[in-house]
């Protein structure tokens, strides 16, 4: 009996996160278009409901009655695994995001480990999507896509060892409330710029998008995919830059904390910053998509390895002696 | 100036110029118009689907010349005519394939009475083939329905002619 009633427990708290992320990507990919259509002197999508709020619900509507085509050559299992898979890691990664002292599903100790490794797990959805096409465009995405975002890993990587140098914890809230006195952003600041474009480049998106490029690649690993299982792929590779955004705020810019600890900005819950702090961020990844021309491949790779990957690794050395001869270093446990 | 470009490549002064001007755009006035409710402004010269109009006292101004049948570089027209009871020549048959149609409005500056015209309408879809094949009667009604709107442009573009 206690243990069905912490089933349900964990279930409806799981519930009251994952229903709140996926409405927030339907509006975040509204957001998205919207601040693109912007910059470009237009309008974007201004008919379904109020401001086109309802746009996304009503494509999403749409993919749902849709045909799911499976070609004939293409590996049917792992053909109807990947979408499902991108979309699963997308969201389970949300588990251990903090939004306030309190609200968070998963408070363990290594959440900031966690949150790489399904990091790192993402990219295998789209690799089986590419692989099991059996058609040349997907293929070529995908092995790009692969390329792309191992390289891109390395520096985020280096990028979290800094912060984490900082902070003498892996867990999430810790990391948050260790920048009471001075967000990361400031000493850091570097790094935030090398982790936001490397997380550009985590979640495909412009300049970065060579996985989907449409003028070499038709629509890269989403080709064969149409239907629902298309828009998983969407769904997940939104859930994932809202993940990143999530995760840049929580590592540089104080997570829930509120930005002055003073009367009017402090009684706000930790969830609204939380918020207005990943909400900020996405508007920068949306703006950087209308002003950016794509990279070449082999400028993505000799940015990723040549440039971002020294560069943070010196930072890595720089912080660490600053830290060590200040005497700054984080007090074990 | 090797090294002001690599001062400029660390600083992404490029990058954060372009954000700015991306920043001032965001709030400029859009140039969309919400089409099926909001039009864009046409020239009185636009040309669109095609009418014959009438005279005031509702006789058609067409006097089967064929001029606009002769230099239709689509041959998109074809007239057959009669000479009525009253001696006046008219018409009997005026049928314009719209499909064949380049809307390069020849026809309209051929006719010496300015009995065909093209109209400001764009918005004449059809579901089929057989509806844009025009004849006199479709014709005619175009014509009636957009005399308003024909007349004023054509005394607009008047000291152009």
């Amino acid at each position: 009996m206690t243990y069905l009633s912490s089933f349900f427990n964990e279930f409806y708290k799981i519930i009251f996160l994952l229903l709140p992320i996926l409405v927030s990507v339907a509006l975040i990919v509204w957001l998205d278009r919207r601040v693109w259509a912007f910059v470009q002197k237009r309008k974007g999508p201004n008919v379904v409901g109020p401001f086109g709020l309802f746009q996304t619900l009503a494509d999403a509507l749409k993919y749902i009655f849709k045909e799911i085509i499976i070609p004939a050559s293409a590996n049917k299992t792992i053909f109807i695994l990947a979408p499902i898979i991108t979309l699963t890691l997308s969201l389970i990664a949300w588990a251990v995001i903090p939004f306030s002292n309190k609200l968070v599903l998963a408070n363990i100790n290594v959440g900031i480990l966690y949150l790489f490794a399904i990091s790192s797990l993402s990219v295998y959805g789209i690799i089986m999507g590419g692989w099991a096409s059996n058609s040349k465009y997907p293929f070529l995405g995908a092995i790009r896509s692969a390329a792309q975002m191992v390289s891109y890993e390395v520096s985020i990587g280096v990028i979290i060892i800094n912060v984490l140098l900082c902070v003498g914890s892996l867990n999430l809230n810790k990391i948050i409330l260790a920048q009471e006195n001075v967000w990361f952003i400031f000493p850091l600041f570097p790094m935030f710029v090398i982790f936001f474009i490397s997380s550009l480049a985590e979640t495909n998106r412009p300049p970065f998008d060579l996985p989907e490029a449409e003028s070499e690649l038709v629509a890269g690993y989403q080709t064969e995919y149409s239907g629902m299982m298309y828009a998983m792929f969407w769904l997940g590779e939104y859930a994932n830059i809202l993940l990143l955004c999530a995760l840049g705020s929580v590592l540089f810019l104080g997570g829930w904390l509120s930005p002055i600890d003073i009367y009017p900005f402090n009684i706000l819950p930790g969830v609204f910053w939380m918020i207005f702090k990943i909400l900020g961020l996405f508007i920068l990844f949306s703006l950087v998509k209308a002003i950016v021309p794509r990279y070449r491949f082999d400028q993505l790779m000799r940015l990723g390895w040549k440039i971002f990957l020294p560069l943070s690794l010196i930072w890595v050395v720089l912080t660490a002696s600053f830290l060590f001869f200040l005497d700054m270093l984080p007090k074990s446990g | 100036m090797k090294i002001n470009r690599i001062i400029k490549t660390i600083f992404m002064a490029d990058f954060i110029s372009g954000l700015l001007i991306a920043i001032k755009q965001i709030f400029k006035s859009k140039k969309t118009i919400n089409y099926p409710f909001e039009k864009g402004k046409i020239s009185p010269r636009f040309r669109g689907e095609h009418a014959l109009r009438r005279y005031p006292n509702g006789e058609e101004r067409c006097i089967a010349c064929k001029l606009c049948e002769a230099v239709c570089p689509a041959q998109a027209i074809t007239i057959e005519s009669e000479i009525r009871k009253d001696g006046s020549r008219k018409t009997t048959r005026y049928d314009i394939d719209m499909l064949k149609c380049i809307y390069c409005g020849l026809c309209e500056e051929s006719c010496p009475v300015d009995a065909i015209v093209q109209g400001p309408n764009f918005e004449f879809a059809t579901e089929t083939r057989e509806e844009l094949y025009y004849n006199k009667q479709k014709l005619l009604e175009n014509g009636d329905k957009w005399e308003t709107a024909l007349a004023e442009n054509i005394k607009a573009d008047s000291p152009f002619r």
